[in-house]
């Protein structure tokens, strides 16, 4: 039964069944463990980045192309919400139009830069969806009547996902159940469901073929597959998941702009999250999410607070001040691709199986 | 009794036909200028925005030239190429401030004589980072393009955060020397002067760069290292070593181009690496990776179309040059100059 609803992907290390079977039920209890607002926010954003890295690793750690244009689709999604729901009112039907809107956008214009670019070399992609991304972002900030621009947009929800909607007059184990709770589990059910949906899309005949043309492009053209069509396929599929996962923000936060989901740190973030959680491995996406966006939100106040410590000292104090988080972040990335390429995932599991050979 | 006829270099020269020089691109920008005359409308505006956008083509073709050469060279591309155009930029906010009093005055030797010094301190420090960048990061991931990738784009950030310590993370205004200021009229079209010294700065780069590749030895080696790099090492030349010594000059030529393009803006963001990046990588799709000539087209196409729409329609100007990019791709796969054996 498990092994049918991981797709016969099962983790194969004991240690990392551990860390997922934790990350799930923190997860999924951390209304009740954790009560508070900060808590529940890094949680849900933390779902978030689960689908969104998990479909930007469908395309580099499957599929072997580098696309700098994961947030486009991810701000897609986002605004596809957040103008449907500004424009027509809190309603469930703006709401799917959103959605719906956000998706066929998507579609398209990955389809479109997919055709076009991914018929010659990866590089060539990886630049020009650096250059389409660049200029979307340019867009949406300066289009501010449709958009919003630099401010974002904000907005309500359907009333029955709205915080000030109680559905228990006293809180359930500590934690009061509101629509907040409800759309917290709105976050969590939608992404189980699209991971198990990526592990599936990646175990079945068609991820391998994804996995052979990562490991030679040219072996499988010649095999008969049309590389073309398939790393076309895997960059639309890509984008749709990632424009689920914008939806799914723009829902928790009732607001989107520019800086929460198009600009270029979340496309690092996400980037740094694959390698660090493994490339190639869904549960990579889940693991490295878990721990970036903790560390994100809470190694930044220990940052804040060495800074403080070391006040008087000129350079020092600079390197650890918490805007130079960045800093780290890009150094623990190059470290990472050099040492580490197959990351925590990767790592754990060549234990086991350093384990079971002999 | 036999006749051994030997042929002169000359008849053996031209028993190889010359490939022809493919003149197209080059109508496509004289087109492409054409064709915004009418749009405009006005003479003397479409003349002032032809000049600054050839002014800002030669500034961007500096700038890429290094990146499509190492490219060529040794199939890398550097994601981080946008760190030496910060670093150039604020080398010359650095000497702008340090020479104040020689950018203050009204002579314009003292003038020339800033820019000329800002340009050689923002060429050796980007040439010298460039040589540290090749040694650190991109040496052990030859022949990887994904790490190649990664591992420049994180470099990219790194260098980006340096500066961000160094020279802090605001706006740095850079004063224009005063006697640079201002605009020539000719009729009532106008171009800014210091535009005009970039032009001729980029003038003189352009002529020492294709003399170097055409007219000698080490151009003759880079030229054919581009073609087919395995033939050139097969012969007995590293070309390992010329690699490096054309990822430090493009190196160093992105820190010249920076600084322009700094002083030309009068104001340094730490995001500048990024931005300008973005411009050459079109400019070197549109010109065809590799090749110098294709970058040159490349950078001047984008110029112009830059400086014409962003009059015309300012809202899309940065669509315009993606929307240039699918266009030339839709005509010519490759590049405008596609390098043979790519």
């Amino acid at each position: 039964m498990l092994n049918r609803i991981l797709s016969h992907d099962l983790p194969r290390n004991r240690w990392l069944a551990l860390l997922l079977v934790a990350c799930l039920l923190g997860l999924a209890l951390t209304p009740f463990l954790f009560p508070g607002t900060k808590a529940l926010n890094v949680a849900a954003k933390i779902i978030v980045f689960i689908v969104l890295v998990a479909s930007f690793d469908l395309l580099l750690g499957y599929t072997g192309i580098v696309s700098f244009a994961h947030t486009m689709f991810f701000g897609i999604g986002a605004y596809g919400v957040a103008i449907a729901s500004a424009r027509l009112g809190p309603t469930w039907g703006s709401l799917a139009l959103g959605v719906s809107a956000a998706l066929v956008a998507s579609l398209l214009l990955s389809l479109l830069i997919g055709l076009f670019s991914l018929r010659v070399k990866a590089i060539f992609f990886a630049m020009i969806t650096l250059a389409v991304a660049s200029a979307f972002l340019t867009l949406a900030s300066q289009l501010s009547d449709f958009t919003g621009g630099e401010d974002g947009l904000t907005f309500k929800l359907p009333e029955a996902l709205r915080p000030d909607t109680m559905y228990l007059e006293s809180p359930l184990f500590g934690a009061s159940v509101d629509g907040r709770l409800l759309s917290y589990y709105v976050l969590f059910f939608a992404a189980l469901g699209l991971v198990l949906l990526l592990l599936r899309i990646v175990n079945s005949p068609f991820g391998r073929v994804l996995q052979a043309i990562r490991e030679n492009d040219f072996r499988a053209e010649a095999i008969g597959y049309r590389t073309v069509v398939y790393r076309t396929l895997s960059n639309v599929l890509s984008a749709l998941f990632a424009t689920l996962a914008g939806c799914l923000l723009a829902l928790w936060l009732r607001y989107n702009g520019p800086d929460t989901t198009l600009s270029f740190e979340i496309m690092l973030d996400v980037l740094l999250i694959v390698v660090i959680g493994g490339m190639g491995t869904i549960y990579g996406a889940v693991i490295g999410s878990v721990l970036f966006v903790l560390a994100q939100s809470y190694l930044q106040d220990l940052m804040k607070l060495g800074a403080s410590a070391v006040e008087g000292v000129p350079v020092l104090s600079q390197l650890i001040s918490p805007d130079r988080w960045l800093l780290w972040l890009g150094i623990l990335f190059v470290l990472s691709v050099y040492h580490f390429p197959a990351g925590v995932v990767g790592r754990l599991r060549a234990i086991s199986l350093k384990r079971k050979a002999p | 009794m036999t006749t051994t006829t030997v042929a002169t270099p000359a008849q053996a020269a031209a028993a190889i036909p010359k490939a022809g020089f493919d003149l197209l691109p080059l109508a496509l920008t004289l087109a492409l200028a054409l064709i915004a005359w009418p749009l405009i409308g006005s003479t003397s505006t479409w003349f002032t925005l032809t000049a600054a956008g050839l002014a800002m083509g030669m500034i961007i073709f500096i700038i890429a030239s290094g990146l499509t050469l190492v490219f060529g060279l040794m199939d890398v591309l550097n994601f981080g190429h946008g760190v030496f155009i910060a670093l150039g930029a604020y080398m010359a906010t650095s000497m702008f401030t340090g020479m104040a009093d020689w950018g203050a005055t009204d002579v314009l030797w003292r003038n020339l004589a800033l820019v000329l010094a800002t340009i050689v301190v923002a060429m050796l420090c980007a040439g010298a980072v460039g040589w540290a960048f090749e040694r650190v990061l991109v040496r052990p991931v030859y022949g990887q393009h994904l790490k190649q990738i990664l591992i420049t784009m994180g470099g990219m950030i790194i260098g980006e955060e340096l500066i961000k310590v160094v020279w802090g993370p605001t706006l740095v205004a850079i004063e224009m020397p005063a006697a640079l200021r201002g605009v020539f009229t000719i009729g009532d079209a106008t171009v800014e002067k210091f535009r005009m010294v970039a032009t001729v700065i980029g003038l003189v780069v352009l002529a020492i760069m294709l003399f170097t590749l055409n007219r000698t030895k080490l151009g003759l080696l880079i030229r054919a290292g581009v073609q087919d790099r395995e033939m050139v090492e097969s012969l007995g030349y590293r070309i390992r070593r010329l690699f490096v010594g054309v990822f430090v000059a493009g190196s160093a030529l992105a820190g010249l181009g920076g600084a322009l393009w700094g002083i030309y803006q009068q104001a340094v963001l730490p995001q500048i690496g990024a931005h300008v990046n973005v411009l050459i990588f079109i400019v070197i799709i549109i010109g065809g990776l590799g090749s110098t000539m294709g970058c040159l087209v490349g950078a001047l196409l984008v110029g112009l179309m830059a400086n014409y729409t962003g009059f015309l329609a300012p809202k899309v100007a940065m669509f315009s040059n993606i929307g240039l990019m699918v266009l030339v791709l839709l005509w010519r796969p490759q590049g405008l100059y596609p390098v043979a054996n790519r």
